[in-house]
């Protein structure tokens, strides 16, 4: 049986007042259980504390009710009295007489009969409270950032700086990411590579930090503070120590046949490659799909020509299991597949490209060495068309729904661009709405149309019609005009929807992060907890939260840095003991439970138990209560009322449940 | 419920149609074939209904000038499908004489040589039953 | 029959989440908006923790009424707790009704840490709609009764 001393407070006159305070005291006695009660001005003054530490002391108190305002507001505070007072703070019940009773009802007989039920029920539920312990589990002070891009990096580094060893995983043979392949960056028209190079060097040269490029991540186990990780580093075919970085073998390669994956596909590299000239590591890897070696045992061409020896065509994929912290997803996007709009004819003309495409187009490391020219026949274009929101915006299940935010921005930077330096070409934007929120970004906007003439149309484009003279008819509509328009143009370029990498979903899945409809991550709180994963540990970072240009996303890349940072500052983490936990003797090992945790803190193991009696090996529901966060989802899924929530078990709800009833 | 407002319900109700999907990218204009033939261009469809206007839908040109290739019910990126809208008009005309079909006799009063092939054989299809 | 009994005070328990709802009824009572004092709020972690059973035994312990307020659905601190406490309410409710307990007697409503006046309203059409039914008898354990 436990001692329970029930403490009623006065809260000034904001209980007193309309509750009789010293009936429900008197009343308090008469509870099951309760050998003290008493009531006071103001329980959370010192002076009211201390009577909780003195009535502990004097009547040997093993359980608490305090009968005052909210315990959103002061469960805290008795808790801690209680704790200092040698009482285990989970021993702790607040009935909330303030918000619920005296503050809602005016009649005080009414109230004071309220206040009693609901002193009755946090007497009932206290007599069946057990001491609680939370855990400790010990922080691995060691980073993994999924994803090599600019907001990959910028985490890596800033977390870097902090002192903490990181790990970079990139699945293409160079970090860099997306950006890498930008020309120029709006607002400011600054380089993209002048300013991304010196941070990829920075984080290669940066003794904290540790770079598997080509690699990716085969699987995850374990909770916050204590992931356990496998990395495959598929086979370069290069030998990262030996290797110069001297770019013959990718000269001599016979084999130049394959789709340049950084130019998106619109001239080919050799067999063995670097992405591109300023990748990190300079070291390249033989695609094995398009190498004749590989194909047809013929060939070894890079290896004779291989000063170094660093050619290693035996090697094999090897897998690291490495032990972190903290993980930051930085997965990035993609530009989507065209493939349902046809009507822009971008699968029959190679004149009709992507905006990203125009990026390389426009790049004087891409396929046209910066020159504007056709894809097709290589003439410099007159007349150049760019259509909004291809995908983005979409009701439909042709694209997306969401905005890509960047386009409006990119869009612009593009027309303004071509009309500097080439002022003969005409540029049309076919836009629906221009969304330009950001510093400075407005006025670049109405720089583009004012000062470099770039002609914005409001309204769609129907479709794209590839003419016998190798022009582009383009029928779009002017809706402030009311007129269907009809446009020979020489180019076409679609600003095409973005959507998380593909991979994202993968990489979730191991992690146990959620994802929306639209696959990307979800964030633990929209507003107020933007850069974390609702799974403790994982942390956000770019574009694989939601569409973000790059200041955006480095300064959420340096948020996310800033939270994982926070975690590994810990040299333990205590767990809330407000967790589930099964009965081994009841449960039957049916994985309900399993399905239905948003964390998945169930797993299940094969244990021996002893029931009563009989000695065997049964399948088990195991939570993890560093990942359980006590919603108690499983305890009303489990089938055979094994599962139960400590802190708010089921006995203790029927109780509170029976004492209002009774 | 005005009498006005209950057409533009009946429309949205044979039509399927949520109006207010739209978001004014005019794709359906840039798509539409009769295009200049119309006086009420696709795109505004969509706001005679939602502004409750459908009397003048039903007496405009488009309602007849539509082909019903339906490129704009294909191509619209929020679902709105202007054809539909123009088809439902023209069924409320239809279900205004009291019946919901073409009788064989009034078709050769109807036929119009400059009437487009395609929309014979739409109303073929919609009427057959 | 209980409905002509002018004495009548239903017994009304609420189940109230800890992130949303509960701070809605906590906002309610500092913004001092009434509602009958028949409303006993029970504290628990999510709309999910509630288990159908906790209703059953409340109607065999003579409650004449069972609310049970969560997160908005998208909102649930929990992620998607709501969800299942929508779920296995749908049909807890159903069979209720089979049963014949009125399906006025549960009621399953989403108020927010912000909604102090949806509590209220809430609460305040709920027990008026119980006072309308009258005393529960089809579950009570009539030995619970005196």
């Amino acid at each position: 049986m436990q001692r329970i001393g029930v403490f009623v407070c006065h809260c000034g006159s904001n209980i007193a007042a309309t509750v009789d305070v010293a009936k429900v005291a008197e009343m308090a006695l008469m509870e099951p259980g309760v050998v003290h009660a008493e009531d006071y001005q103001y329980m959370c003054s010192e002076a009211g504390q201390a009577k909780i530490a003195d009535a502990i002391h004097e009547k040997k108190l093993s359980g608490i009710v305090v009968c005052s305002c909210s315990p959103r507001m002061h469960e805290a505070t008795f808790r801690k009295a209680a704790e200092r007072a040698g009482l285990n703070p989970y021993m702790v019940e607040i009935a909330n007489i303030r918000e619920h009773c005296s503050w809602i009802h005016k009649d005080m007989e009414e109230a004071t009969k309220k206040a009693v039920i609901l002193m009755r029920a946090a007497v009932a539920k206290v007599n069946l409270n057990t001491p609680l312990q939370p855990g400790e589990s010990r922080v691995t002070k060691r980073a993994l950032i999924i994803g090599g891009g600019i907001a990959g990096i910028q985490t890596a580094l800033d977390i870097a700086d902090a002192g903490y060893e990181v790990d970079i995983v990139e699945k293409t043979p160079s970090i860099g990411g997306r950006m890498s392949q930008l020309d120029k960056t709006f607002p400011t028209l600054d380089c993209s590579a002048c300013i991304l190079t010196p941070k990829m060097v920075e984080a290669s040269a940066h003794e904290k930090i540790n770079i598997y490029t080509y690699s990716e991540v085969e699987n995850v186990s374990g909770f916050v503070g204590d992931f356990t990780v496998d990395i495959r580093k598929k086979a370069r075919s290069v030998d990262m120590d030996k290797c110069t970085g001297c770019g013959v073998c990718q000269e001599k390669c016979p084999s130049k046949k394959a789709p340049s994956e950084f130019n998106r596909g619109l001239n080919n590299r050799s067999a063995i490659y670097t992405p591109f000239a300023q990748a990190i590591p300079n070291v390249p890897v033989i695609d094995r799909e398009a190498c004749i070696k590989f194909k047809t045992g013929k060939c070894g061409i890079c290896s004779k020509v291989c000063q170094a020896g660093a050619i290693d065509y035996e090697q094999k994929d090897e897998i690291i299991t490495e032990k972190y912290g903290a993980i930051v997803v930085a997965t990035g996007f993609d530009t989507i597949n065209l493939e349902k709009y046809d009507e822009y004819a971008y699968s029959q003309s190679k004149d009709v490209i992507t905006s990203l495409e125009l990026e390389r187009v426009m790049n004087a490391a891409g396929p046209t060495h910066g020159h504007l020219e056709r894809l097709s026949d290589g003439k410099a274009p007159k007349e150049m068309v760019f259509i909004q929101c291809v995908g983005s915006r979409c009701a439909d299940d042709r694209g997306k729904p969401y905005c890509s935010k960047i386009c409006c921005m990119y869009t612009a930077k593009h027309a303004m661009l071509i009309r500097d330096k080439y002022p003969d070409v005409n540029v049309t934007v076919f836009y629906i709405d221009v969304r330009t929120p950001g510093k400075n970004f407005d006025e670049f906007y109405r720089r583009a149309v004012e000062q470099y003439g770039v002609n914005y149309i409001k309204g769609q484009v129907g479709k794209v019609i590839p003419q016998p003279n190798g022009k582009l008819l383009v029928q779009g509509s002017d809706l402030l005009d009311n007129r269907q328009i009809l446009k020979e143009a020489d180019m076409v370029v679609l600003a095409t929807a973005i959507e998380p990498n593909p991979d994202v979903r993968k990489i979730a899945t191991m992690l146990t992060a959620s994802i929306d409809t639209n696959n990307f991550l979800t964030e633990a709180h929209a507003k107020l907890r933007p850069v974390e994963s609702p799974t403790a540990g994982i942390f956000l970072s770019g574009v694989c939260q939601g569409p973000k240009d790059i200041p955006e996303t480095v300064a959420q890349a340096g948020a996310a840095a800033v939270k994982a940072i926070g975690l590994l500052a810990k040299d333990k983490l205590l767990t809330n003991p407000c967790t589930a936990h099964s009965d081994e003797l009841l449960c039957n090992g049916c994985s309900t439970c399993e399905n239905v945790c948003p964390y998945g803190a169930i797993t299940y193991e094969d244990k021996e138990v002893n029931d009563h009696g009989i000695r065997e090996v049964r399948r088990l529901a195991v939570v993890n209560s560093a990942l359980c966060q006590g919603c108690g989802a499983c305890t009303v899924a489990c089938p055979s009322g094994a599962m139960d929530l400590q802190g708010f078990s089921n006995r203790q709800i029927i109780a509170e449940v029976d004492a209002i009833c009774r | 419920m005005s009498a006005k407002k209950k057409q533009a319900e009946l429309i949205e109700e044979i039509s399927g149609v949520n109006p207010l999907k739209c978001m004014k990218c005019g794709k359906c204009s840039a798509s539409c074939p009769s295009y200049n033939e119309m006086d009420i261009k696709p795109h505004q469809f969509v706001s005679y209904v939602i502004n409750e206007d459908v009397e003048s839908l039903v007496n405009s040109a488009s309602l007849w000038k539509c082909l019903s290739c339906f490129a704009c019910v294909e191509r619209c990126p929020r679902d709105v499908k202007p054809g539909k809208l123009i088809d439902a008009a023209r069924q409320m005309v239809v279900r205004q004489k009291e019946q919901t079909y073409l009788s064989p006799d009034e078709i050769p009063e109807l036929l119009d040589p400059e009437l487009p092939q395609q929309l014979l054989v739409s109303a073929f299809r919609r009427y057959r039953r | 029959m209980s409905i002509e009994n002018k004495n009548f005070r239903p017994k009304i328990v609420a189940f109230c989440c800890n992130w949303c709802s509960y701070a809605g009824a906590d906002l309610a009572g500092s913004s001092r908006l009434s509602y009958p004092a028949d409303v006993k709020v029970i504290r628990v972690p999510c709309s999910c923790r509630v288990n159908p059973m906790f209703i059953l035994r409340a109607f065999e312990k003579g409650a004449d009424g069972v609310i049970m307020c969560g997160c908005h659905p998208g909102d649930c601190h929990y992620s998607t707790g709501n969800y299942y406490a929508r779920r296995r309410m749908t049909l807890l409710f159903s069979m209720l009704d089979y049963i014949g307990v009125e399906n006025g007697r549960t009621r399953v409503e989403w108020v927010s840490a912000a909604e102090g006046v949806k509590f209220s309203d809430t609460m305040n059409s709920f027990v008026e709609k119980i006072y309308s039914l009258g005393e529960n008898v089809r579950l009570g354990d009539l030995r619970c009764r005196s």
